[in-house]
């Protein structure tokens, strides 16, 4: 395994310890949805994007939009820990007057490029994006997360036919399938399957990973940049709460309550997964 | 059908055309209605920032926001009942709150979208649209004012709402007209009462005022083409000098033009007034004779409610 791979999977830990930490302290949250995320966004803000942090609005930097807005803690961990603003800032999660609301809000947060959290707004506006890309014959690429339960959502369906259409080939999104909604498992209340054949038929160039190996998501971008006259789909296989034992895996970890005991102990847990991994990376360093 | 050179969309057009050549951050959005709304021609002068969604109106606005977020200014279009209830959520969210420069035009509003009937007639767009923060409403009363507008419009940092009459408008101002952003035009003056009116209904309201000098009543006319930021000290100034007011507006009497009248009066100035409009009900198919006659927005029926007015005095 690369060392690449370790850092970036070490970068994914820790931005899971952040978020954890942040929600726990304010004592609840969007643990499931932000926790099934942090492996692509180590994978983007600290390895893929084209991105300065002394310089957030820079001309031609690569684009992030998470439509899944409430995911937004998750990307404040990521843009915290890439410099953006001091860490101490995500103790203000959701507290009066804080920069860092529960759903993104690029007017409040430094390095948020598109408000969102009405689902399916976000994806459109990525296409708006894209489209600018493509007017200016700029290089830059945008990238963008979509929920499961989202992709319920009509809209995502009316921007998924213009991208198509437009053949925007520097759009690359994922879907982090996670398979949990608020009121239960996709499949049940309204299956968005076969996704991977739908995006298809939407003209779409589709591949479908497990969204928690580093090295398929690395290899996946990889692949939709080398694709030209279509927008890409990473159709992630993911666990909803994942590197949380309190809500790994669980339906109801949408938006839960999170004492004091669960989110040390599991900051605890990923702190020693941690240093296995500094250990792993130190051996492929002498190898 | 060829758009006359005279209407308000080819006015619209052919001025955007002209701001985008010398502005290159203008482009075109629309939602499968360019040949509705005339801007086809901007389409053929630039067809690189022409966006067609398609008929996909929430996504249309999806779209202008990643392209204003990105440094654009984007105009997009449908009929105003598409342009606002449709994708209602994405205006508030997408463009209002995350504070996105996005110009949004809605064509055909209320009784003028005629064959087109109830579904597509929005009696309640401006009252939408105006309960949004940091939305700007407005309504051009005739092609000279539309023109004189678009540059202001472009020049405005933050989304505006267009509800716009898209054929021949009557004309309402000469070439010495001077646009004065979110201020009323004193059209016509008079004490004895003041009718605020707003789009198609100014011309109905010239004529009643016409028709009520021959019984010596002397009628103050304003047109309001910015319904928000409403222009309060022309309304207040009018409730002071002249003590009863009529609204005359092609929408909802809930909401509309005489809703935001009325909250001014109310904590300024409060005097007797009447409200001219749809009378809250829903449209239906017709020319707009017959709708106007119908909803009771014709002189008649203006000059009834300023004789009620005054007697409230």
């Amino acid at each position: 395994m690369s060392k690449l791979v370790k850092e970036l999977e070490i970068k994914a830990n820790i931005l899971r310890s952040l978020t954890i930490e942040m929600i726990g302290k304010l004592g609840v949250g969007h643990v499931g949805g932000c926790l099934s995320i942090c492996d692509p966004l180590a994978v983007l803000y600290f390895h893929e994007m084209n991105i300065d942090p002394s310089n957030p609005k820079m001309t031609d930097r690569d684009r992030f939009i998470l439509s899944k807005g409430h995911g937004g803690p998750a990307v404040y961990s990521a843009l915290a820990e890439k410099g953006y603003f001091d860490k101490s800032q995500l103790e203000t999660l959701n507290r009066s007057n804080t920069h860092l609301p529960s759903h993104c809000d690029m007017n409040l947060t430094t390095g948020i490029d598109m408000t969102a959290g009405s689902l399916g707004q976000g994806f459109s506006a990525a296409m708006g994006f894209a489209i600018a890309g493509q007017m200016d014959k700029a290089d830059y690429y945008v990238y963008t997360i979509i929920g499961d339960g989202e992709s319920q959502e009509g809209q995502v369906w009316e921007a998924a036919m213009l991208a198509g259409t437009k053949k925007l080939d520097h759009l690359i999104a994922f879907t982090d399938f996670n398979n949990a909604q608020i009121d239960g498992s996709s499949d049940e209340i309204n299956s968005i399957r076969p996704l991977d054949a739908k995006w298809e038929a939407f003209g779409w160039h589709v591949q479908t990973i497990d969204g928690h190996d580093i090295q398929a998501i690395l290899s996946a971008i990889k692949a939709a940049k080398e694709v030209e006259g279509k927008p890409s789909m990473i159709i992630m296989n993911t666990i909803k709460g994942k590197g949380a034992y309190f809500a790994e895996g669980l339906v109801t970890s949408h938006n839960m309550p999170v004492s004091e005991e669960n989110w040390t102990q599991a900051c605890a847990e990923l702190a020693a997964q941690r240093k296995v991994l500094e250990v792993e990376l130190a051996e492929s360093e002498v190898n | 059908m060829a758009i006359e050179s005279n209407e308000m969309r080819a006015v619209y057009t052919n001025t955007l055309i002209e701001l985008a050549k010398a502005d290159e951050r203008i482009v075109l959005v629309d939602a499968d209605l360019m040949r509705a709304s005339g801007t086809l021609p901007f389409k053929d002068v630039f067809p690189e920032r022409t966006v067609d969604v398609g008929v996909a109106e929430a996504n249309m606005i999806g779209v202008a926001a990643g392209l204003a977020a990105s440094g654009k200014i984007p105009f997009t279009h449908s009929f105003t009942a598409f342009a606002t209830r449709r994708c209602f959520d994405q205006v508030t969210i997408s463009v209002a709150y995350a504070k996105l420069n996005v110009k949004m035009m809605g064509s055909d509003p209320g009784v003028s979208a005629e064959m087109n009937g109830g579904t597509h007639m929005s009696m309640e767009d401006v009252g939408l649209m105006r309960g949004l923060p940091g939305m700007t409403v407005f309504e051009p009363v005739d092609s000279v004012q539309l023109a004189q507008a678009l540059p202001e419009i472009v020049k405005h940092q933050g989304p505006v709402y267009i509800r716009m009459f898209r054929k021949k408008a009557e004309s309402i101002f000469g070439p010495d007209y001077k646009f004065n952003w979110a201020k009323g035009d004193l059209l016509e003056e008079g004490d004895d009462v003041t009718i605020i009116a707003t789009g198609i209904m100014v011309k109905e309201s010239l004529e009643a005022a016409r028709l009520l000098k021959e019984e010596g009543i002397r009628a103050r006319v304003i047109n309001i083409h910015t319904v928000k930021p409403i222009d309060q000290e022309i309304i207040i100034q009018a409730a002071k000098e002249t003590g009863a007011i009529v609204t005359a507006e092609n929408h909802n009497i809930i909401n509309g033009l005489g809703s935001a009248v009325a909250e001014v009066l109310a904590e300024n100035y409060p005097v007797a007034m009447e409200r001219i409009g749809v009378q809250d009900h829903f449209g239906e198919v017709g020319r707009m004779p017959f709708l106007m006659e119908k909803f009771h927005m014709l002189p008649i029926d203006i000059i009834a409610a300023v004789k009620a007015a005054i007697a409230r005095k």
